[in-house]
């Protein structure tokens, strides 16, 4: 027995600031104080607080250490876990009160909170199976094998009302029960962990801090539509999450819970690795399938749907990381349980990956209800440096940007799509008054133009003719003739595409068009960028009261585009200047701005 | 895609190595994509070269090899550099400015998307997304990962790796 267990982040985010060493110092100050036999260091995966990493918390007090640096760590040994004595410097700040220290699941960022998917994430060690099984693992399977019919399974799901958290919302039970119904030798279950959504992170969160419980899951749909064999498709770019599933799948191997006669009830199942090479389109589920079949990630038309013919032409239901996620919990706790949670139509909670101008970048899990102003001001601080909110993107590529008038919507699937954006996988990103709403819709129009597959016209040509209309806007050279064409080309490839990529593609356009059709204008009319991004519409100028005429402008503009004499106010040549902003980085008096 | 043609410099170890790694695979369902994942450890690159040895052994056309090659963004035609940078252009961290990362990097190693610096050394490119989403703006040199980075840390991060 350990007196203190002490947790280190060693998701993604910790480790790209150094949690690996942190760990390894740690290890290294226990042994120096000889505690080893009495402090137990523990990798564990995200916490979902990225932006204060790398994080660490030890128990049983759940003191928790934010941005922990190496040097800190021997004092947080000698002080903390030897003598006792919190490092109060060192910790988080919102848990430090008048009274002293209070509990993390009392701060703002925690308390909102309700962890289902997550359930596990930053509190178990995801590479010790015994540890998921210590906190319930596997014993939703051992139920499903053994007290349940593969129709009970899917009634169970049916009841609780979980949609499929990869984006589009289908109700999971109901994709069961279609494959079950199809009689075949074969059938497989997928799951999809190819997160492609640029700034959505919460596949990759469970996968690395909790991955037996995408396999137990699977093992769960397997048993329930009658398949032997599943694949986990995964990107290439997650590679702790690779590894992390290469140990699970092997020790769940091991202990007998994949594999032959799985507790003795003669179910079989085995799951499989394949590893994606860097295309968005496979996140699309035939597209997926293409790709695990070792050919071109195209998607194929539907119907036939992948129930009837999937993966190798056989039934197959394709789940998202973290719809598998809730699964073991819903067998367990029972459907009722997990329909009491959300609004009518959307049951449970939902992670969403926070990014881009907030305080608190990181993921969190919130009941389906929650509203936009909840998930930004209190669980996530706020936005920075007293700016003032414009956006918020959900969807991703697919999704649109919500203006500050919806933020009391209550999030769920429906009423984001009457809004003109989509779930998504859960991606948020906020955008503040610095970011120009054109430049975002050309940014993911470049994307889709990128990762569009070539394979249909609207798709391929469509976004590609999308992106040069806004990039003649952004360069001051779009007329408003252009907006209503862009409209119209929009709904055409919406309506004409093959797969979700291109239905989805021109969303962006769409609701920044809809919200943000001021800001178009100023471009187009005034020839302005009124968030000071389009570099083409900006000009530099120098405020000749504030200018102090110290020349440090006029020697570091590398076009020598300013001019004027020693102590005297500078000017910039308009005819010159190549607008890199760099005067105006370097100018002491903030005499230099950009109109 | 830069088209900075160097002779195909393979050795009778790496190709035996993907010649096991084929054996072991061949017989497996939808094998080609993992057997083009391990020939892209072996040689860094997949030359055509490399592509007709692997469509030989699977008794598969060489069009079927290369079609699948050069749908994935992650399997490289051209070597890369010893250093290998990727700059994340996903929306988290260009909304906080990777563009500009990006085009700094451009500037300061003479080089496009893509491309490799004719001595070898850098390598760059775009990615989507690595998922440290907190730390944006964020780029990587190999396996060390640098965030919350400014453009002015650049020229130093790239001496770094003298």
């Amino acid at each position: 027995m350990y007196r203190s267990h002490v947790l280190v982040c060693g998701g993604t985010g910790c480790t790209s600031s150094g949690s690996m060493q942190i760990m390894k110092t740690l290890q290294e100050e226990i042994d120096k104080n000889g505690l080893h036999d009495e402090v137990c260091v523990v990798q564990t995966g995200c916490h979902g607080l990225c932006a204060l990493g790398p994080i660490m918390i030890i128990y049983p007090e759940a003191t928790f250490y934010s941005m922990v640096k190496q040097e800190d760590i021997p004092e947080i040994v000698s002080e903390h876990l030897l003598k006792g004595r919190v490092v109060t410097r060192l910790v988080y700040n919102e848990t430090v009160t008048d009274e002293g220290i209070k509990s993390l699941s009392d701060t703002e960022f925690y308390k909102h909170q309700h962890r289902v998917a997550l359930r596990n994430c930053g509190v178990i060690d995801p590479e010790n199976i015994e540890e998921y099984i210590g906190t319930g693992g596997y014993e939703a399977l051992g139920k499903v094998l053994t007290e349940m019919t593969p129709d009970q399974v899917i009634q169970t799901l049916l009841d609780s009302g979980l949609r499929g958290r990869g984006g589009a919302g289908f109700p999971t039970g109901l994709k069961w029960k279609f494959a079950k119904a199809n009689d075949a030798d074969q059938k497989y279950v997928c799951c999809n962990a190819d997160e492609g959504d640029p700034g959505a992170f919460m596949d990759r969160s469970v996968l690395e801090g909790d991955p037996h419980v995408v396999l137990e899951a699977m093992a769960i749909a397997g048993y329930a539509i009658g398949a032997s064999q599943g694949y986990i498709y995964v990107r290439a770019e997650y590679p702790i999450a690779v590894a992390r599933l290469e140990i699970a799948i092997q020790q769940a191997k091991e202990y007998g819970l994949l594999g032959k006669d799985i507790f003795g009830t003669g179910f079989d199942f085995d799951i499989g690795l394949r590893l994606g090479a860097g295309a968005f389109v496979c996140g699309e589920e035939t597209a997926l399938m293409t790709s695990i079949e070792g050919k071109r990630g195209e998607p194929r038309p539907r119907p036939p749907f992948p129930a009837l013919k999937g993966l190798f032409q056989k039934p197959t239901i394709l789940n998202n990381v973290e719809t598998l996620a809730n699964i073991p919990q819903i067998i367990l706790n029972g459907p009722e349980w997990f329909a009491s949670m959300g609004t009518e139509k959307s049951k449970g909670t939902k992670v969403f990956a926070l990014g881009g101008k907030i305080h608190n970048t990181g993921l969190v899990e919130v009941p389906m209800g929650t509203t936009l102003r909840q998930v930004i001001e209190d669980i996530g601080g706020g936005i920075p440096n007293g700016k003032k909110f414009k956006a918020a993107q959900t969807g991703g590529p697919s999704g649109g940007c919500i203006p500050a008038e919806h933020f009391d919507v209550p999030i769920d699937y429906d009423n984001l799509i009457s809004i003109g954006s989509m779930m998504g996988s859960g991606g948020l990103i906020v955008m503040d008054e610095d970011n120009c709403m054109v430049d975002i819709a050309k940014f993911f129009l470049e994307f889709t133009v990128d990762e569009s597959c070539g394979k249909c016209t609207p798709c391929r040509i469509g976004t590609k003719r999308l992106y040069e209309m806004l990039d003649k806007i952004t360069k001051g050279k779009g007329t408003l003739e252009d907006l209503d064409k862009m409209e119209e080309l929009c709904y055409y490839i919406k309506e004409n595409s093959l797969c979700g990529l291109g239905q989805t593609a021109p969303n962006p356009v769409l609701s920044t068009l809809r919200y943000f059709r001021d800001e178009y204008i100023a471009h187009v009319v005034d020839k302005k960028c009124p968030a000071g991004v389009c570099k083409a519409l900006l000009s530099y100028v120098i405020d000749a009261d504030k200018c102090r005429g110290c020349t440090l402008c006029a020697r570091t503009c590398p076009n020598n585009a300013i001019e004027g004499k020693v102590k005297e106010p500078h000017i910039i040549r308009q005819d010159k200047c190549i607008k890199c902003g760099a005067c105006m980085e370097k100018c002491r008096f903030g005499a230099i701005s950009k109109k | 895609m830069a088209s900075n043609k160097i002779p195909f410099a393979g050795s009778k170890e790496q190709e035996a190595a993907l010649m096991q790694y084929i054996a072991e695979k061949k017989d497996d369902p939808g094998c080609l994509m993992p057997i083009l994942q391990k020939a892209q450890e072996i040689y860094g690159y997949l030359p055509i070269e490399v592509q007709t040895m692997i469509a030989d052994e699977l008794h598969i056309p060489l069009e079927k090899v290369y079609g699948v090659v050069t749908f994935y963004a992650q399997f490289a035609l051209n070597p890369k550099g010893r250093y290998k940078i990727s700059v994340c252009l996903g929306t988290a961290c260009y909304v906080k400015g990777s563009g500009d990362i990006f085009n700094k990097l451009q500037e300061l190693l003479g080089i496009g998307s893509g491309e490799c610096t004719p001595d070898g050394k850098f390598s760059l490119e775009a990615c989507r997304c690595i998922g440290a989403c907190g730390l944006a703006p964020v780029m990587t040199v190999n396996e060390d990962v640098y965030g919350r980075l400014t453009v002015d840390e650049l020229s130093g991060i790239l001496n770094k790796y003298a």
